[in-house]
């Protein structure tokens, strides 16, 4: 519909095919069994061992519960908050087509939150909760989403790079133990190709512009790349969750690994772009994989902690959205009041 | 003060059966299929919408799975895989 005319992105079909594989795999699994034919005393451990899904009614234990709850909830988050720094730049999107796409991708990210804040609900929480513990700190999102949107390329490097970078993140978790989580991350990822492909697009039509242009979507790339790098969390050696999400098939890949294959897909991605990545150390290795400068992980944690640039900021429009919006979630509610009254 | 919980179900086709895709919080039943609307088919991925309030909804206990189930486990007779079909019939 909209006559996107840039060149394919190289390793994007490969990703595409593993969110389909874990959807066929999803309906694929046979009639009724779960793999743990014959009353096993560990159900849970037996369902995990057999790569089958935990369902929510199912026993857990209490650690793997509350572990999917904070990685779902925070998930949801990012999603919410990310609206933030795009939606920033609606009002001033430079054509009505780059407008559409712009609030129809916004609009997606809505839906992504609403998606895990259901998912999350069927672990027993209420998603009022979720959202009170995200606005008074208690619950974090994303860091990358406190950083602020200077220029309309930055909306470009948001889609091409974060969008990026979290489908490397998600398409994974399409194979995750927790069966309504997985299904919500096939949903996503299935929609976020849509995200990066319309960022890359807007850079690749800015490189392709005046030198003003190229320039503007080379800064862009400058300031996002870090911090998309540090969207994979710390280095493998000081991650906590890591073991204990990998063991119960929550994750499937370290976040060394995943930010490698991010780093591998992306450099030949630039280089059809006309556009450098911003570090000069970037080298091919005779095993295929880039070598690369780690971002710095004692800004992401300084970021995660709350003295970001954006951090204030993004709470407090969340809070503001929240309470300028009591008077219509109340004015539905007492609708519904009285038309329960009157048809009764 | 929450609004109640609905359980979605999307007809993605003609011909095909309501699936359950998810949940939302919705005032109402209107509110919940404009909701689900606005969710779950953005993409045209469906031509009919249910939703149940999620308390409506009775299920079987997972607790129960294998006494629940059982009834049908050992009777592999209702399968036409159970049958020797002599050398020669056809169309059976
Ligand atoms: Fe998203
Ligand atoms: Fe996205």
């Amino acid at each position: 519909m909209y006559g996107n005319d840039i060149p394919e992105q190289p390793g994007h079909a490969r990703l595409l095919d593993e969110v389909a594989a874990a959807e066929r795999d999803l309906t694929g699994r046979g009639l009724g069994g779960d793999g743990t034919e014959g009353g096993a005393d560990d159900y849970f451990g037996a369902v995990i061992a057999a790569d089958g899904k935990i369902e929510p009614r199912d026993e857990m234990p209490e650690a793997y519960r509350k572990s999917l709850i904070r990685q779902i909830a925070q998930h949801a988050h990012s999603e919410i908050i990310g609206m933030q720094p795009e939606g920033n730049w609606i009002s001033r999107a430079p054509s009505l087509k780059r407008k559409a796409i712009l609030l129809a991708k916004v609009q997606d990210e809505a839906g992504h939150g609403l998606y895990l804040y259901a998912a999350a609900e069927t672990l027993g929480v209420d998603r009022a909760d979720l959202y009170e513990m995200l606005l008074d700190g208690r619950q974090k999102y994303s860091s990358i989403f406190n950083y602020p949107t200077l220029t309309w390329a930055d909306v470009g490097a948001i889609g091409w790079l974060v969008d990026g970078a979290a489908i490397v993140n998600q398409v994974p978790l399409c194979r995750c133990s927790y069966g309504p989580y997985a299904r919500a991350m096939i949903r996503v990822c299935k929609e976020e190709s849509f995200h990066q492909r319309q960022g890359y697009e807007i850079l690749h039509v800015l490189a392709n512009g005046s030198p003003e242009q190229k320039a503007m979507a080379q800064d862009a790339i400058d300031r996002w790349w870090y911090p998309s790098l540090a969207m994979f969390g710390p280095p493998d050696t000081d991650s906590t969750h890591s073991a204990q999400s990998m063991a119960w098939k929550i994750k499937r890949f370290s976040n060394d690994e995943l930010r490698q294959k991010f780093v591998d897909m992306t450099v030949q991605q630039a280089e059809v772009l006309g556009l450098s990545l911003p570090d000069p150390d970037l080298r091919l290795g005779e095993d295929g994989h880039w070598a690369y400068t780690q971002p710095d992980y004692d800004e992401l944690f300084t970021v995660i902690k709350g003295d970001g640039p954006c951090n204030r900021q993004r709470i407090e429009h969340r809070r503001a959205a929240w309470e300028d919006g009591a008077w219509v979630r109340e004015a539905a509610t007492a609708y519904a009041k009285k038309r329960e009254g009157a048809t009764v | 003060m929450s609004w109640p919980l609905w359980e979605v179900f999307v007809r993605p086709r003609r011909g095909l059966n309501h699936q359950h895709v998810g949940s939302l919080h919705a005032a109402d039943a209107e509110q919940a299929l404009r909701n689900a609307r606005d969710l779950y088919t953005r993409r045209e991925e469906g031509v009919s919408i249910w939703v149940v309030p999620a308390t409506a909804i009775s299920a079987s206990s997972p607790e129960e799975r294998d006494a629940f189930f059982a009834p049908a486990a050992d009777k592999i007779y209702r399968h036409p895989t159970f049958y020797e079909v002599p050398e020669g019939a056809e169309h059976i």
